[in-house]
């Protein structure tokens, strides 16, 4: 059960009583009779339930079909009803939408508001992707981009601004004080630790608990698999696991650092990381998703894990007060099973600063916020025309995401040239037999798997490989 | 005038700060029950074993209603084939078994997973083969439809071919899933709020469901979160389930369907086959073809039998056919009922002569847009004689004119009387630069060995009325008030597509007042009885004359009076600017009004409709099934990846016709959103079932309709500006389905980008949709010889 504090359309509400899994948009529909926002799917793929979240950290939209009411705690929302000023005129979204032709049926449109209303703050000006978590089936999307690009020329409101403001919100909600005490969390309440300490003590002595950052999977256990989560923490808070630490010789991910968060801080270091990261979920998955969650979570088609075993990375753990570190892919033991002992949780990822040889590549019916039918990511290093190391990973292809160890050796130490590319592709037959299922066929995984090496060698020769890069 | 204006949606405003208001969003009076069904987990069998015990001990459980409790409840819109509850026998996976009503929606889906069920399973029929296999079809055999002598044309042709295309389903995916929600009333009446295009079907079903005549149910719709056909039919069983247990229960009953539910029951775009022979002569002009169209119906047959006539009435889509053998197979398998969606039937048929333009002209390695072109119905325009005089075509090497000039039929028999492709196609081609850009296309592909580019125009010629000639028909409701504002009804319903608003623009264009003196309002079977479903792109040409006769009874009785008072005759007086104008004086319109409710005459009317002209003969497939045609044409270019099949659309043109547009701001809207859609049909939008016929891509994690970066990077949509030839409203055209088929230049320009890569032996031959896997394999057929 709950006890939290948020500010919601500008008042202070406290929530008592409630299950820990409780969703916003339940709340705000049944409870709080706050219609506008949407169920569209349930499971924040098609962005019907958007809503603006403020925090210390920021403003952002998360989708409220997957945001657990625990974890708004301390936190300020904004529905759809709450965009209009308080003297009744519309948010520049809502009237550029208007004037645009903007909604035809008008379903997707509260979602699409909060998230337009998200980017106009945050002066966000890449509409096709930070639009791409909102579905329309009517539109075509042109009159949303138009009014996107319209409401871009008026200024955030005043009231907005204020509103959004987290030195303004903290004072509000300081009554949220009176939550559950730092230490005292058990179950049936959802534990919400301070501090990684808190976390490690609670979770050795809890090691069946559920952990959940971000939710956007945990939530499709509820709102989808119908699942009783008993007991959970919510550590998205925990500020010292969160953050991008880049020092000479290493960079260092907290495991609750966003994806939104780790796309803007690898960007420097590698870009095409960075790119498949835009690609990851939406704007309003990538704002709450955790690197952390997407490790743990042990899927096969979680698309950071490829990234970082090609990028060497070493896995950080820890259980009560010990810590262990291992490679990232040792963790992955096989499908649904991983090497994470009971209490035991992620901490961080690390890999060594290196040159940027990296190349990510996602495949997927659709670019944007789908799922991956395989993700490619390859870090082969060459001296003299000759590959020295070779670090391939891919996930999609096996129950794990997986090394190429044997294409890795039929490339090290020969030349770096089409022959060595189109030799090494048999070698991907021993390193995956992938399944068929609703994303591709097997024959296409394998297939795609050896192209992408030779994509990777064709876009090292300068090679125009990349459909996103054609102007019209 | 309020016609022809840009003016944005009516609701527009309420939907933009969610004020608009769905049926999950009506306020519910305390104690309202929540419904879910629980669903077959087979495609085919028997039930042997229903232990319900564990849902009926479920938290919050009220109730658990199977077969047995609900009579002869049925869901079908048309063969009385659909049991609300499956009756002992399965006949797909997600077909309701039984029905939990509890005190909240999340404790009614969570009991409905409890049941016990055993089956005694049965070979269940997925695919189109199976089905043929099993001869498992509804009607007696194959529809056919000939004219001429097709085999003999085909046998004396200098040129034939033959093909295949498999046509994927699609899967409507309007944003708002289904719901319904019962108000029982006094004496054993009924009230239902629902997301329906067919508020009359659902009345007629919630009636028969609860025996009582329809006057006892009363079905109000204010809007729906998209339609898209996928609420004609498919609501009905959330209706009369809602009806049942609210009867049963003496409750309000809600039913939404997660959306999980929602794709694992509903029906879809039926998938197609098509199998085609055709003959040619040099220049590609068909002179025989044969199309075998497999319609993959499902488990019952909903609205199968006209989607299928529609598919064959728009094989030809713009082409001339002289000898023409259309076969058509409903097959019925073991899946969810296939059901209306936006075409109902036409996108496919009209794929079928696309491709086999495309291959035509791959075959005779000319630009496809040429072979259509020759192909072409004779320009509708007296001056204008056919193919061979369009002005683009006047050099030497252009076909001569066939002798005979004059109009040309479909293989249906109705003259094409108002074709205008020639000169939209001539101006959309200069507009859009196609020819440049072809030459353009193919040097750019010379230079790029990863990444091709193609480019395509194909045009739409789309049939505009109800094929059930009898449902061509609508009625409005008009109340003036003694203040002057107006209180408008009609049979439509709102699903997006702006209906409300044009045909306000019309009532308030006869009235000469404002948009703010018209109040749009739900759509009522109290107050307009007998209502056709707003479907076939007809809401607006039919709801809009109905209301327009109807406010013109009423301003007929305000001249009247007014005139009266001045000694004129009622047409010296004028309605225009908000007043009523009589020589020498003015009245607000709001001062006619009170004079003519005292005065004693009535300020209320109704208005009727039928589309005039049609006589059509199904069985023989020939008559006049269609007032007129609307027309558009697109020009899509994409680039593909030769190593992974991903491709992107780069650019679109469209020129589409909506005749004299009534709100040209809401047209261009539904051409945008109709291109986008058709190209998500045919690109990524894949179902998938398994080979126990479980559908696996059932939410948008597994589904997926175009995101915004799907859009073409450049979109360049203008409307064409003729006026429609018939007495239309205000002379213009039907809109809602047509653009949906521009999305076929997608495809095309994708086999175009395809062909690229190999030497023109090998046809690239790709099925729908052509998902990144298509591409890739249709790029490595046609380099088999390169």
């Amino acid at each position: 059960m709950t006890d939290i504090a948020f500010v919601l359309n500008g008042t202070p509400v406290r929530v008592t009583n409630q299950p820990a899994t409780r969703t916003l948009l339940d709340w705000l529909r049944e409870d709080r009779r706050l219609t506008g926002t949407k169920e569209g799917c349930n499971e924040g793929d098609c962005g019907a339930c958007t809503v603006m979240v403020t925090d210390r950290h920021g403003t952002r939209a998360l989708n409220a079909c997957i945001l657990f009411l625990a974890q708004l705690d301390g936190k300020a929302v904004h529905t759809v009803e709450g965009l209009t000023a308080p003297d009744g005129s519309p948010h520049p979204v809502q009237q550029a939408m208007i004037d645009h032709h903007g909604s035809q049926c008008g379903f997707c449109t509260p979602g699409f508001i909060a998230m337009m209303a998200v980017n106009h703050l945050n002066n966000e000006t890449d509409h096709d992707t930070a639009l791409a978590g909102n579905l329309c089936r009517c539109t075509g999307y042109a009159p949303i981009d138009r009014a996107a690009r319209a409401a871009a020329r008026y200024p955030v409101p005043d009231w907005l601004r204020q509103a959004t403001d987290p030195s303004f919100i903290l004072p509000q909600i300081l009554r949220g004080e009176s939550r559950i005490s730092a230490t005292g969390g058990s179950a049936p309440h959802p534990f919400i630790p301070r501090s990684a300490d808190d976390l490690a003590q609670w979770y050795a002595a809890n090691p069946d608990a559920t952990l959940i950052a971000g939710a956007t999977d945990v939530g499709l256990w509820v709102t989808k698999s119908l699942r009783s989560l008993c007991p959970v923490a919510f550590i998205a808070g925990l500020d010292d696991l969160r953050g991008v630490n880049v020092s000479d010789t290493e960079i260092r991910i907290g495991a609750t650092t966003t994806l939104a968060d780790l796309h803007r801080a690898i960007a420097a270091y590698h870009p095409s990381f960075s790119e498949l990261i835009r690609r990851y979920g939406s704007a309003q998955v990538r704002a709450a998703a955790t690197i952390g969650g997407n490790i743990a979570n042990g899927s096969p088609i979680g698309d950071s894990p490829p990234a970082l075993i090609a990028l060497g990375a070493t896995l950080h753990l820890r259980q009560g007060d010990s810590r262990r570190s291992l490679p990232l892919e040792d963790f992955f033991i096989a499908y649904g099973q991983q090497d994470r002992a009971p209490g035991e949780f992620v901490e961080a990822v690390s890999f060594s600063r290196q040159p940027d040889r990296l190349r990510c590549y996602k495949i997927s019916k659709r670019f944007d916020q789908d799922i991956s039918a395989l993700c490619g990511c390859f870090n082969v290093t060459v001296a003299d025309g000759i590959v020295t190391e070779a670090r391939i990973a891919f996930g999609g292809m096996a129950g794990t995401p997986k090394r190429a160890l044997a294409v890795e050796l039929e490339l090290l130490g020969n030349p770096w040239t089409l022959d060595t590319i189109k030799a090494a592709m048999a070698a991907f037959a021993e390193d995956f037999q992938p399944i068929g299922d609703m994303r591709a066929s097997a024959a296409y995984r394998l297939q795609i798997a050896q192209n992408l090496l030779e994509r990777y060698f064709l876009q090292d020769q300068g090679i125009a490989t990349d459909v996103l890069a054609v102007a019209p | 005038m309020s016609v022809h204006k840009p003016l944005p949606h009516d609701a527009a405003a309420l939907h933009v700060t969610g004020q608009a208001r769905y049926v999950d969003d009506i306020p519910t009076p305390a104690g309202t029950f929540h419904l879910a069904f629980g669903l077959s987990t087979i495609a085919h069998g028997r039930i042997t074993v229903l232990d319900l015990t564990p849902v009926r001990a479920a938290p919050g459980v009220v109730a658990v209603l199977t077969a047995d409790d609900v009579g002869d409840a049925d869901c079908s819109p048309s063969a009385h084939d659909e049991p609300l509850l499956a009756q002992g026998a399965v006949h797909y996976a997600g077909q309701p078994l039984f029905l939990v009503i509890a005190d909240s929606h999340l404790n009614a889906r969570r009991a409905a997973r409890l049941a016990r069920v055993e089956y005694d399973e049965l070979p269940a029929i997925l695919t189109i083969d199976q089905a043929l296999e099993a001869d498992a079809r509804f009607e007696d055999g194959p529809r056919i439809w000939t004219r001429g002598q097709p085999d003999a044309a085909l046998a004396g042709a200098p040129h034939r071919l033959e093909g295949r295309i498999e046509i994927g389903a699609q899967e409507h995916f309007y944003l708002e899933g289904q719901a319904a929600l019962a108000l029982p009333q006094e004496g054993g009446d009924m009230v239902i709020a629902c997301s329906s295009q067919h508020p009359t079907e659902i009345q007629h079903k919630v009636a028969h469901a609860l025996g009582v005549p329809m006057h006892a149910v009363r079905v109000e719709v204010r809007r729906m979160g998209g339609g898209f056909g996928g609420k004609e039919s498919q609501g009905n069983a959330l209706a009369i389930a809602c009806a049942l247990a609210a009867r049963a229960t003496g409750r309000p009953c809600k039913m939404r369907y997660d959306r999980d539910d929602d794709f694992l029951i509903t029906g879809k775009r039926h998938d197609f086959r098509i199998d085609y022979r055709v003959g040619f002569d040099d220049a590609g002009r068909v002179q025989g073809i044969h199309f075998s169209q497999y319609a993959r119906c499902g488990w019952a047959q909903d609205l199968s039998l006209p989607v299928a006539d529609r598919a064959m009435l728009h094989a030809d889509n713009a082409y001339f056919l002289p000898a023409v053998r259309i076969v058509s197979h409903r097959l019925r398998t073991n899946t969810q009922s296939a059901t209306a969606f936006r075409g109902f039937g036409g996108p496919q048929g009209m794929l079928g002569i696309e491709r086999v333009m495309d291959h035509i002209a791959h075959h005779l390695r000319l630009d496809p847009l040429a072979v259509r072109r020759a192909n072409y119905y004779r320009d509708a325009r007296p001056e204008r004689t056919g193919p061979g005089s369009a002005r683009r075509l006047s050099g030497p090497h252009s076909p001569q004119p066939p002798a005979d000039t004059g109009l040309q039929t479909p293989p249906y028999g109705q003259q094409v009387a108002d074709f205008i492709l020639h000169d939209l196609t001539d101006r959309l081609a200069t507009q859009s630069g196609y020819t440049a850009r072809r030459a353009a296309i193919a040097a750019w592909n010379r230079a790029n060995p990863v990444l091709k580019k193609g480019i395509a125009l194909t045009p739409v010629k789309f049939g505009i009325s109800f094929t059930l000639t009898h449902l061509n028909q609508a009625g409005a409701l008009v109340h003036v008030y003694q203040d002057g504002s107006i209180h408008l009804n009609h049979g439509g319903t709102e699903m997006g597509q702006g209906l409300f608003q044009k045909v306000a623009q019309v009532a308030a264009e006869v009235f000469g007042v404002g948009m703010g003196a018209v109040k749009i309002t739900a759509t009522d079977t109290g107050k307009v009885p007998n209502t056709s479903a707003t479907a076939a792109s007809s809401g607006s040409d039919l709801n809009g004359m109905a209301v327009k006769a109807a406010c013109e009874t009423i301003r007929e009785r305000i001249a009247g009076v007014i005139a009266a008072r001045h000694q004129c005759t009622a047409d010296a007086i004028r309605f225009e600017g908000g007043q009523v104008c009589a020589p020498g004086q003015d009245y607000s319109f709001a001062e006619a009004a009170t004079l003519t409710w005292q005065a004693r005459e009535s300020l209320s009317a109704t208005g009727f409709y039928r589309t005039p002209k049609l006589e059509w003969d199904r069985l023989r497939g020939h008559g006049r099934p269609f007032y007129y045609f609307a027309y558009g044409a697109a020009v899509s270019e994409v680039v593909i990846d030769t190593l992974t099949g991903e491709y992107r659309i780069l650019r679109a043109d469209i020129l589409h016709d909506a005749g004299a547009s009534l709100n040209p701001g809401l047209d261009i809207g539904q051409i945008e959103g109709g291109y986008v859609q058709g190209a998500g049909w045919l690109t990524t939008e894949e179902l998938v079932w398994d080979g126990q016929g479980r559908l696996r891509t059932h939410a948008p994690s597994t589904y997926k309709i175009p995101a915004m970066g799907d859009r073409p990077r450049v979109f360049n949509v203008a409307l064409w500006d003729g006026a429609n030839r018939e007495e239309t409203i205000h002379r213009s055209k039907a809109v809602g389905e047509p653009p949906f088929m521009l999305g076929i230049s997608v495809l095309m320009a994708l086999s175009d980008a395809v062909a690229a890569c190999g030497d023109g032996s090998v046809y690239p031959d790709m099925d729908a949709p052509a998902t990144p896997e298509r591409v890739l394999a249709a790029v490595q057929r046609v380099r088999v010889n390169a």
